[in-house]
């Protein structure tokens, strides 16, 4: 019980009760809300019966009175006001100090039209103006070698490449054991199982193996890019970069561009050979084809071409990846939300990029024959 | 309605003796081989302000850490209002926990949150209230630290430095703590939004009768808010009013409080004694 309603001399009395402090503001705002009101008329409020009062609880002695006059009612005090009502009064309340936030500008389709072209002309230009930078820092690099900061580019080719071989070759794996097992069940129906080498070489080597270890250093690498980048503009440590007159886009960006386009062909390679070792051992313990036969098969089903027609893509995979994570990191600004929001996006684009890419090489070796 | 039966006066002078709301007995913090406090006692007398001052490394941090709850020390007791907490459970920690406000050095607003979402959020994590009730409450706390309205719409990316520091102290603030613990809450700060903050540091201690904890190198706010000072020497710590700091023999604190620094922190002091007024 809070407040209770009293009548002292024709006169309505709120006695304010018991201990109107932060830590009962739910029971404050109830009984505030449900205190029965007698009016209109004057009224009294009464503090003698509080044991303690502080500014929260200064707050709901506020918003009784509100809502007292709102129903025509002018309360008073009986005796005077608690100390930290007439302190909130004083200095706190919101006439004091309100200033209504400016409305939010309506803004026509036009506008919103305007804006939004504005807002990717300027994504492209930074875009552009990146790759620029990038490509000044490379050529700088290749003139003096101390430019391209090999220690880095090592530690992003062992990062990126050497701690990603388990999952690659794993994955590999699986997937190619997966296309052999339905390939095999498909093609046993006519009795072509033999073309399931052919199969799971054509596949693995042209496209899975190389697509398959791209999305997987998208995830693992391009979000990392983005997310390590991102907090080192969170804590303005590219601003010091900057300050030193170091280059970002030479420390930062180009060694994990290197690296990437180092490692990615490297781990293709792994990817195929874990590939074709899946379509074997599925070969041998589902068709009985041994492996000697499996290899022999394989050779004959292949172009000389197959393996670089998979291999070509891999460098340009990987700069995609690089490219999208380590320009997304650098466009965090501000706020943790903000780098979660960006690693995101450098991840989707990446793998995004990564397929279109594909699609467009599977245009070009169809009409070139490759 | 007693809140304000022990106003405090800044000069220098402890507040009250009598049961301390903070009392520290022989801490003892160990990080491996290395001793950071060894049988540390500290109290602090409920209205005063209690600046705790030390080299760098000396363990000022971890012993804000240790009082906050945030780490069991490996010997000694930490009571706050009376209540040990080093042998609590957790719910029973969550509790007191709530019956202090803390600041921390970068502010630690939540980057994601506007100032008021971040003033609201103790309130909202506590209690089920109307959007409305908790918006004003946040506003409320908002003004008392001397920020615009305005500012409650924005996030911490777009405050200043000071800005931040009050934004974290209104947070501290929006479950109306007795307890404040602030550390070091004008480092970073220009001059005379330094002495700003002291003012209003001063101005919420008085109006709100608060016990304040801050862990200071600020000379300054240390000559003009500070009751009573502890010293982290030697691993233990020497306390006591500015005075009885100022006649002290142990060489660190004698370098501390008559470096050229101080003389002149305290020539300063000699010319404005005035009381704090109100910010704004």
């Amino acid at each position: 019980m809070l407040i209770e309603l009293d009548r002292r001399e024709g006169k309505p009395v709120y006695r304010l009760l018991g201990a109107w402090r932060a830590a009962s503001v739910r029971e404050l705002d109830e009984a505030v809300t449900t205190v029965r009101i007698d009016g209109p008329g004057p009224a009294l409020l009464d503090a003698s019966g509080l044991e303690s009062i502080d500014l929260t609880g200064a707050h709901f002695v506020e918003r009784l009175s509100e809502r007292l006059r709102a129903a025509g009612v002018d309360p008073g005090w009986e005796g005077s006001p608690p100390e930290s009502v007439a302190f909130e009064r004083a200095t706190l309340s919101a006439d004091q100090a309100k200033e209504e936030a400016e409305p939010a500008a309506q803004r026509s389709v036009l506008a919103v039209l305007g804006m939004w072209t504005v807002d990717s002309v300027a994504a492209t230009r930074n875009a552009l103006a990146f790759l620029g930078s990038l490509t000044v820092a490379f050529l700088r690099g290749l003139r003096v070698p101390r430019h391209l900061r090999i220690p880095s580019v090592v530690r992003h080719v062992s990062e990126s490449g050497l701690q990603a071989v388990p999952i690659v070759a794993l994955i590999a794996f699986l997937i190619s054991v997966i296309v052999a097992y339905i390939g095999a069940q498909e093609l046993q129906q006519f009795g072509g199982q033999v073309f399931v080498v052919d199969l799971v070489a054509l596949s693995v080597l042209r496209e899975l193996g190389v697509l398959l270890t791209a999305i997987i250093v998208a995830g693992r690498s391009g979000s990392a890019y983005a997310a390590e980048i991102g907090v080192m503009q969170l804590n303005e440590e590219v601003d010091a970069l900057g300050a030193m007159g170091v280059n970002a886009v030479e420390v930062l960006v180009l060694p994990r561009v290197i690296g990437l386009v180092i490692a990615l062909p490297l781990l293709t390679v792994i990817a195929d050979a874990m590939g074709l070792a899946g379509g074997a051992v599925l070969s041998w313990l589902v068709l009985g084809i041994p492996f000697n036969q499996f290899a022999i098969r394989t050779q004959e089903a292949l172009a000389t071409t197959t393996f670089w027609a998979g291999l070509l893509k891999a460098p340009v995979f990987a700069a995609l990846i690089a490219l999208v994570g380590t320009y997304r990191g650098l466009q965090v600004h501000g706020s943790s939300r903000e780098l979660g929001r960006r690693t995101t996006q450098a991840v989707v684009e990446s793998i995004f990029l990564v397929l279109l890419a594909d699609a467009i090489f599977a245009v070009v070796y169809w009409q070139i024959d490759f | 309605m007693n809140d304000a039966d022990s106003l405090p006066v800044s000069d220098g002078q402890p507040v009250s003796k009598g049961r301390p709301i903070v009392e520290v007995r022989g801490l003892v913090n160990r990080f491996g081989a290395q001793v950071v406090h060894d049988g540390l006692d500290m109290n602090v007398y409920p209205g005063e302000i209690f600046g705790i001052i030390g080299g760098s490394g000396a363990g000022k941090s971890v012993l804000l850490r240790t009082v906050l709850g945030l780490r069991t020390p490996q010997v000694g007791s930490v009571e706050i209002e009376g209540v040990d907490i080093t042998a609590r459970t957790d719910e029973e920690l969550t509790v007191i926990k709530r019956s202090y406000g803390v600041t921390f050095q970068q502010g630690a607003l939540f980057t994601s949150l506007t100032v008021a979402e971040n003033v609201e959020l103790p309130l909202a994590e506590y209690r089920q209230l109307p959007e409305d009730v908790l918006r004003e409450l946040a506003l409320q706390k908002i003004r008392l630290v001397g920020l615009h309205d305005s500012a409650a719409s924005k996030y911490p990316a777009e405050l200043s430095g000071g800005m931040v520091k009050r934004a974290a102290l209104a947070r501290a603030l929006v479950l109306d703590p007795k307890l404040l613990f602030l550390d070091e809450p004008t480092s970073g700060l220009d001059p005379i939004s330094a002495s700003a903050f002291d003012d209003l540091l001063l101005y919420l201690q008085k109006s709100l009768n608060l016990t304040v904890v801050m862990i200071t190198h600020d000379l300054d706010s240390i000559f003009r808010t500070c009751n009573r000072v502890g010293v982290i020497v030697d691993r233990r710590m020497v306390s006591g009013t500015l005075n009885e700091m100022l006649a002290e023999q142990h060489p660190w604190i004698r370098e501390y409080f008559h470096g050229p620094r101080a003389e002149l922190a305290r020539g300063a002091m000699k010319h404005d004694v005035s009381a704090a007024t109100a910010p704004r």
